[in-house]
């Protein structure tokens, strides 16, 4: 049988698909209301623990491959079938950007 | 696909995105698709934002007032609404995902939607509350 990747790509989608839904929308409340708990204080304390690191990764990661995985689907639906292609450039940029944020929070 | 040797008109079918127009149940499904580039819009706004949390106290009151601009807010909002249409299709698929068998039947979809509904309800309550907005 031929070997897919299937798994690994989907995978992380669904658990970016479940986190995104639970969390997205609150924390995008949180960054309109700007309440006293995205102070620079409060947001430093939290990137400079290695549990708020954690989930800061995990979080951004899981939510970019889950929206990298869903718009690859979206362009082979809407016509685009360049999909080796268009999947090599949606996944590297975000590991390339989830590496950043690795880079960063690293630095605080 | 291997072309060589097939009949001599080989059928090529034409690909489109009309079709998407041709019923409104299609479009929601766009709708909800289109939801990623909101979502991930918005998460690479918050890696800038935290390149500029690095960088001092400084470059972090310019991203907060960054956000406060009316193009963000409107930006925000349109994620906003995206992102709880994301919720709402995910959660009411959740009992077709993952079917719960108790004895000889299985739990209600009403059941497994709504305690993800609840959940959501919970964790979204608890996060404005811890951060400081409730």
């Amino acid at each position: 049988m031929a070997r897919s990747n299937k798994p690994i790509v989907w995978g992380p989608f669904a658990a970016g698909g479940t986190l995104t839904a639970f969390l997205t929308p609150v924390l995008v409340l949180v960054t309109l209301l700007q309440p006293s708990g995205l102070s620079y204080e409060s947001m430093h304390a939290l990137a400079a623990h290695w549990a708020g690191k954690l989930a800061l990764v995990g979080v951004i990661g899981l939510s970019l491959w889950s929206a990298a995985h869903r718009l690859r689907i979206t362009l082979y639906d809407l016509g685009v079938r360049a999909d080796t292609l268009v999947a090599t450039i949606l996944y590297s940029a975000t590991l390339a950007c989830t590496g950043a944020a690795i880079y960063t929070l690293l630095k605080v | 696909m291997k072309t060589d040797g097939m009949s001599r008109k080989p059928y090529v079918r034409a690909i489109t995105s009309e079709w998407i127009f041709r019923h409104p149940r299609y479009m929601r499904y766009m709708v909800r698709e289109f939801s990623c580039l909101f979502i991930g819009g918005w998460t690479l706004l918050m890696v800038w934002g935290l390149k500029q949390l690095a960088e001092g106290p400084a470059a972090w009151a310019a991203f907060l007032e960054l956000l406060k601009s009316p193009a963000s807010i409107a930006f925000h909002l349109l994620t906003l609404a995206f992102a709880a249409y994301h919720s709402v299709t995910w959660f009411n698929l959740t009992p077709k995902a993952l079917p719960l068998q108790m004895g000889e039947e299985f739990v209600p979809d009403w059941v497994i939607a709504g305690a993800h509904f609840a959940a959501w309800a919970v964790v979204s309550a608890g996060l404005l509350y811890f951060a400081g907005a409730l």
